[in-house]
């Protein structure tokens, strides 16, 4: 019998062929599948060549997804990009995702089942741990891991402690799964769970759909975390059948395993929660905040980009318009995000409400393009980091939110509830 | 690894943004990343900077994106060495893997100010305040790490490894 392990530690164990591991163990893994973007693939190219080996471990493992500043932004950043092309082409990668079938990378492997339950998957970049809401383990790395993991298919870890979150209840009506990350940042703090997993259960995270998890394993980094993982249950079954390419694995935690915390949460006591400048971790009540009037609004990204949270924005745009004293910038996550919004109707919601309606792509929500601030600009964005410059001009502003809410603010002008807008005439 | 110059000190949770703020992420060319080290917090680092300085930070240094563009913009900068009491996950093995040295070392942010002359022994894990003359000392790496660190990072460790085959 091996000792009692979190689902974390089981997928590792497997993964570096041992029957057990334990927090603080410094192992080497076999991955399935590495993953880069056109801001980090770059330089991880770059360690793969001085490596020096001619051929990636494996053409169908690898994932490049160029997002960041595509469709090209600049003469610079169409080089890198290029860069990502070529070596795809020359490696013969088939994960690798041109303009036009390209979406934000962590909204579109999930969707096109390239990740699935009980992977091991390393990213560079640092909200790979999205997968986790599929019951993989996935983690951000820098480039030079990504590198030497298209060479080899390994990669070395730490085993992390777990942190363990029971969240129960019923979410107040409104009140989402962004609010509840946020909540939970806001109360464990940016360095909460560092180098530790989340893992997250609970009646609340039993009710949540897929999409909505997702949203929760995305900002596990905005803690520390290593990874933000959700055990597999019958609404991940149902999401992977018919989508994984790969057969899924299920780990459970043994009921014994060792947590370093357990967190207990009442679901319904969150309120809808908007993270203020500059951390992640300073989550206030959206009802606190709304002396806040703000120029633009960001409803996007690989946090709240896919159909739900369209839908949930557009359910609050209908029938209204933004204000003039606000843009509105709406990036469905990807193709698929773009065409659903079409064939829904959703989009000639945002037109008819003057939203800005975008190609997928990450663009503000880094700072990178498409919506930069200006100085003492501030914005409301269903993002995933409001630190300091982190969508333009150093002395801009950030606040995190949920669709709704980043929806809501940008008719009211201010940080503000969808409840507080002029109900609409029958 | 022996290092020494000038202290330069930062607060907690200094994130990737303003370590290389994503603006300057569209080149990964570290004499261009080099230029905007810190832009965002520290206006004058790169113009203060000389080779063989440290940082020497409070909690979570290094925390939020994965960009392996902020430990080439500040070793880049002249920066040898970031002292800090904890660091953030990605970013301390990004160091590891690329060879900036790294130490936790909370007694030593504690007892260093800004400007001090510091003087650290990596391997050691010892850190000198020259201007006060105390010495403070790091938690060694564990084996595994020290590994790839003599190998010169991760690139030159997995060579060594392929070619040991
Ligand atoms: S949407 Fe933002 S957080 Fe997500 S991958 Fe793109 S830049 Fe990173």
């Amino acid at each position: 019998m091996s000792r009692p392990m979190t689902v974390a530690e089981k997928i590792l164990a497997a993964h570096a062929g041992l029957d057990e591991v334990k927090p603080g163990q410094l192992i080497e893994c076999d991955l399935d599948l590495v993953l880069s973007n056109d801001v980090t693939g770059p330089i991880a190219i770059k360690a793969f060549r001085e490596i020096g080996l001619p051929n990636v471990f494996d053409a169908e493992r690898i994932a490049l997804v160029p997002d960041h500043y595509v469709p090209n932004k600049d003469i610079k950043s169409a080089e890198q990009a290029k860069m990502l092309r070529d070596f795809a082409h020359e490696q013969g990668i088939t994960h690798y995702y041109e303009v036009g079938c390209m979406g934000v990378e962590h909204a579109l492997l999930p969707e096109q089942g390239v990740v699935t339950a009980g992977d091991l998957i390393i990213g560079s970049d640092s909200h790979t741990c999205t997968y986790g809401a599929l019951g993989a383990f996935a983690t951000g790395v820098g480039s030079t891991d990504a590198g030497v993991g298209y060479a080899t298919g390994r990669a070395w870890f730490k085993v992390p402690e777990s942190i363990k979150f029971i969240v129960d209840g019923e979410l107040p009506e409104g009140v989402t799964s962004k609010d509840l990350i946020l909540h939970i940042i806001g109360m464990i703090g940016v360095d909460g769970a560092l180098y530790q997993a989340m893992e997250f259960a609970g009646s609340t995270i039993a009710k949540l759909s897929m999409e909505a998890r997702m949203t929760i394993s995305n900002m596990a980094i905005e803690a520390g975390g290593k990874v933000g993982i959700i055990e597999v249950d019958d609404v991940t079954r149902a999401y992977l059948t018919g989508r994984s390419e790969h057969p899924a694995v299920e780990y459970h935690s043994d009921p014994d395993a060792r947590y370093a915390r357990v967190i207990e949460i009442d679901a319904s006591t969150i309120r809808p929660t908007v993270s203020w400048p500059h951390l992640p971790s300073n989550a206030k009540p959206v009802e606190d905040s709304r002396g806040v009037t703000i120029d633009q609004s960001v409803i996007g990204s690989c946090t709240n980009g896919r159909i739900e949270d369209m839908r949930q924005a557009a359910a609050v745009l209908k029938g209204r318009t933004v204000s003039p004293n606000v843009r509105c910038i709406v990036i469905p996550a990807t193709q698929q995000v773009y065409r659903q919004c079409m064939d829904e109707g959703l989009t000639t919601i945002f037109l008819d409400a003057n939203c800005a309606v975008s190609t997928p792509t990450c663009g503000p929500c880094l700072g990178g393009y498409m919506g930069i601030l200006a100085a003492g600009e501030r914005s409301v964005a269903t993002t995933n980091r409001n630190f300091v410059g982190r969508m333009g001009d150093p002395t801009s502003e950030v606040y995190l939110s949920s669709p709704a809410v980043a929806a809501a603010s940008a008719v009211l002008g201010h940080l503000g509830l969808p409840s507080d807008l002029e109900p609409l005439e029958a | 690894m022996k290092f020494s110059g000038t202290a330069h000190r930062y607060g907690r949770d200094i994130d990737t943004d303003v370590i290389i703020p994503a603006r300057y992420l569209n080149t990964s060319d570290p004499e261009e990343l080099a230029k905007h080290a810190l832009e965002d917090l520290d206006a004058e680092f790169v113009h203060n900077v000389r080779p063989g300085d440290v940082i020497v930070a409070e909690e979570n240094f290094g925390c939020g994106s994965s960009r392996e563009h902020a430990p080439i913009a500040i070793k880049n900068a002249g920066i040898d060495c970031v002292i800090a009491k904890s660091f953030a996950r990605i970013f301390y093995r990004n160091a590891i893997n690329t060879g900036l040295a790294i130490m936790e070392c909370p007694e030593a942010v504690d007892g260093i100010k800004a400007g001090d002359r510091v003087s650290v022994d990596a391997d050691a894990g010892l850190v000198v305040d020259e201007t006060t003359g105390k010495s403070f000392t790091a938690e060694p790496f564990p084996p595994f790490i020290k590994e790839i660190i003599e190998a010169g990072g991760l690139v030159n460790r997995t060579k060594a490894k392929l070619a040991a085959k």
